[in-house]
């Protein structure tokens, strides 16, 4: 058996020239690393969840980043601000709000008449805002969305939330729905009639589940 | 399977799997006749069935082009989506519910019992409940209609106990886990109902009654089966006598088959039954197939429908197991004192996440709508089910201006209230309001029509060819060898969810044709 020894630091180390060495040397490299350059989109949109939420603890990380191909940062904040007025929950994290803003920013990238709209109604909320709508406070942002209703971009970021919002483990989580539910063997066995404040029907009424 | 040949004239070409389809065509093989089945979508299984509405949805619904007019909330909500039915193999019973309710007496003499109402098309069935009683004894034992055949009812899941509790406080006589086609025990070989909260996307124990792994496996096995997927029929060709001769489809490949027939039996659900007989207008048929009364695609029903939600203190969890199972029949029967003909089911409905984002309150926003989400473990929920009155303009059409893949006019469904479907929608959301208080509800809400689950009428029975356009064996009046399969045949919609009375007619209608084959008639 071929053992390949583990060295650290430069003192013992051979110089290296490709992947195929029989070394193991783990060397330290020059590379600049900094997140904006390794992601390449044309906004970014990042945040965290809160320490101990029930999102947080389903997640792998506590901290997020989502890349945008089309929208800049700033779009892609004001529009996960509109999400926000639309379909308000203080529950539901900055996370599944990003997911608006990148569902619509893959339609933009898609297709330039809905790129075009998005932003156009971006700039719109800014202007009644005015300056920033995602700065502002949260009666005029409800003034603000609540003058837009009807118009096209309107229709097209609230179609949006639907799906954006509430098809995501996120929201499920956080609203109390399950999911799938067959893989557990579905809730016969898990609290499909457990419910207690209520009287039990009679038997004629609701017959007792067959367990074999 | 079996594989007949193109040309090979002696087989009964079936269009669609569904209840109608699919139970015909397994009739007519266990009776040794030779079908082609010829279904648009593709085949699913209990396997590959998804518990994810979003995706299910993409998996098993029709999403062909399609339009919609008139006054209906769903035309403005759900412009291209006038329906939720399905193209897969099994047609809408792989999302069905499973409700199996037996059309009441007075149903079939809606137009006698109702009187003549304005702006209506009532008309008596030609056809009694006494002559359907053996049909749909056959049908409940083949389904496993729970209630019937010695079948325990379903356990009640949580929702259902809200339901019962409140109807119980509000004075109903008439509730249980109703007569549904799911086994409550093991039968016919299936398991029983695991309680998986997933009916509408496929019940992957296969407790749920569907012809996908029933009648289509069981007619497979006859050897007289010849099942084609991803075959969409765009045309029913004739020949100079006016007989159908042939079927025309694009196969899975997208060319172009044409497969002739003995008799061809049209089962593609309210919406693609007429537009099929439509589309195949000709020189001899210029108003389409069987259009001599030009009540093809007219008589549009959908049921009065609508849902009350209502959330409590306290958790519901209504996801959890069956979406249905659970019935007040008070208001079915015909009580013109309420202000309106006919009469209407409560049914237990639950929704997730997902779909109750898109249908609670299709265009709704803002604080008042996330209060409901935000509440959704506290909720429970309700279908209304009744009798929509036929009318005339509500209709299928051909949309010359709106084509689908293949280079047809989509169909448009057209449709408007009749004032009788909006006093009884009225009526059946304050009641369902009532049932959820009386539970102790601190909220309730009134969820419009969803699109249409229930589809009926465009092709109906009638006794005289002027007034309708098959007969009482749902053979078309003008063409001995066309028939309609499917709840397009209904005359008049009743209070009932449709699908156990199609499978009653495909049973009834499989001996009639058996028959007429044998006498050499058709």
């Amino acid at each position: 058996m071929k053992v390949i020894t583990i060295h650290r630091g430069a003192d013992d180390a051979p110089a290296l020239e490709g992947c195929d060495e029989d070394s193991g040397i783990v060397r330290k490299v020059d590379l600049p690393l900094a997140r904006r350059e390794f992601l390449k989109g044309s906004g970014i949109l990042m945040g965290t969840l809160a320490t101990g939420s029930v999102v947080a603890s389903l997640a792998p990380s506590n901290v997020w980043a989502l890349e945008l191909k089309t929208l800049s940062t700033a779009e892609g904040e004001a529009i996960m601000a509109m999400g926000r007025v639309l379909y308000p929950h203080a529950k539901l994290p900055d996370a599944v709000y990003a997911l608006l803003s990148k569902a619509l920013d893959g339609k933009a990238a898609g297709d330039a008449a809905a790129a075009k709209s998005l932003r156009e109604g971006i700039a719109q909320l800014d202007q009644k805002a005015g300056g920033s709508f995602a700065k502002a406070g949260g009666a005029k942002k409800l003034e603000v969305v609540k003058s837009l209703e009807g118009t096209p971009f309107f229709g097209m970021v609230r179609g949006q939330c639907i799906t954006a919002l509430y098809d995501n483990d996120m929201a499920f989580a956080v609203f109390g729905y399950p999911g799938s539910a067959w893989e557990k063997g579905g809730y016969i066995t898990r609290g499909f009639q457990d419910l207690k404040w209520l009287p039990n029907p009679p038997a004629e009424a609701s017959p007792p589940p067959y367990m074999g | 399977m079996a594989k007949f040949e193109y040309t090979d004239e002696s087989v009964v070409v079936v269009i669609g799997s569904g209840a109608g389809g699919g139970t015909l065509a397994n009739e007519l093989c266990q009776k040794g006749i030779k079908v082609v089945l010829l279904e648009a979508g593709a085949r699913q299984s209990t396997a590959s069935f998804i518990n994810d509405e979003w995706k299910s949805f993409s998996q098993l619904a029709w999403l062909d082009a399609r339009t919609t007019s008139g006054s209906w909330r769903v035309a403005k909500d759900f412009a291209g989506l006038p329906a939720w039915i399905c193209k897969t193999v099994g047609g809408s019973t792989t999302h069905w519910a499973g409700a199996s309710l037996r059309f009441q007496e007075h149903e079939f003499r809606a137009r006698t019992t109702y009187g003549q109402i304005d702006g209506t098309n009532l008309l008596d069935w030609p056809v009694t409940l006494q002559e359907l009683e053996p049909y749909y004894a056959k049908a409940e034992n083949k389904m496993g209609v729970t209630r019937t055949n010695g079948i325990p009812g379903l356990p009640g899941n949580n929702n259902f106990k809200v339901l019962h509790a409140g109807a119980k406080k509000l004075g109903y006589k008439e509730v249980n886990t109703g007569r549904m086609a799911i086994n409550s025990q093991p039968r016919d070989g299936r398991g029983r109902c695991m309680q998986l909260g997933f009916c509408f996307q496929g019940c992957k124990s296969g407790a749920k009654w569907s012809t996908l792994y029933t009648e289509i496996p069981k007619a497979e096995a006859t050897g007289n089966l010849d099942l084609r997927t991803q075959a969409h029929v765009t045309r029913i060709d004739h020949d100079n006598s006016g007989k159908v001769t042939a079927v025309t489809y694009m196969d899975g490949a997208g060319k172009e088959q044409r497969q002739s027939a003995r008799l061809v039996c049209v089962a593609g659900n309210s919406i693609e039954t007429p537009r099929l007989l439509l589309m195949s207008a000709s020189d001899m048929f210029k108003d389409g197939l069987a259009n001599s009364s030009g009540q093809v695609g007219r008589n549009y029903m959908r049921h009065m429908t609508g849902s009350v939600y209502a959330a409590f203190k306290n958790p519901v969890h209504m996801y959890r197991g069956t979406t249905m199972a659970g019935i007040i029949q008070d208001e079915a029967a015909h009580n013109p004192k309420r202000g309106f003909a006919g009469g209407y089911e409560m049914e237990t409905l639950a929704l997730g996440i997902p779909f109750m984002a898109a249908f609670l309150n299709p265009g709704g926003w803002g604080a008042d709508f996330a209060w409901w989400m935000e509440h959704y473990v506290q909720t429970a929920g309700m279908w209304l089910v009744g009798e929509d009155m036929p009318r005339e303009t509500n209709r299928v059409t051909l949309n010359t201006s709106v084509k689908d893949q293949w280079g047809n006019p989509a169909p448009n469904v057209h449709f408007d209230d009749h004032p009788n479907d909006i006093a009884m929608r009225n009526h059946a959301f304050k009641q369902g309001e009532e049932v959820y208080k009386a539970a102790g509800a601190i909220k309730t809400f009134r969820t419009p029509p969803y699109p249409s689950t229930h589809n009926m009428g465009t092709c109906r029975m009638s006794a005289k060819a002027s007034e309708g356009v098959v007969n009482k064996w749902g053979q078309t009046h003008d063409i001995d060898n066309l028939f309609i399969s499917d709840g397009s045949q209904f005359t008049t919609g009743g209070a009932e969810n449709p699908t156990l009375t199609i499978v009653t007619l495909a049973i009834r209608q499989a001996d009639y044709i058996a028959k007429q084959m044998t006498a050499r008639a058709i």
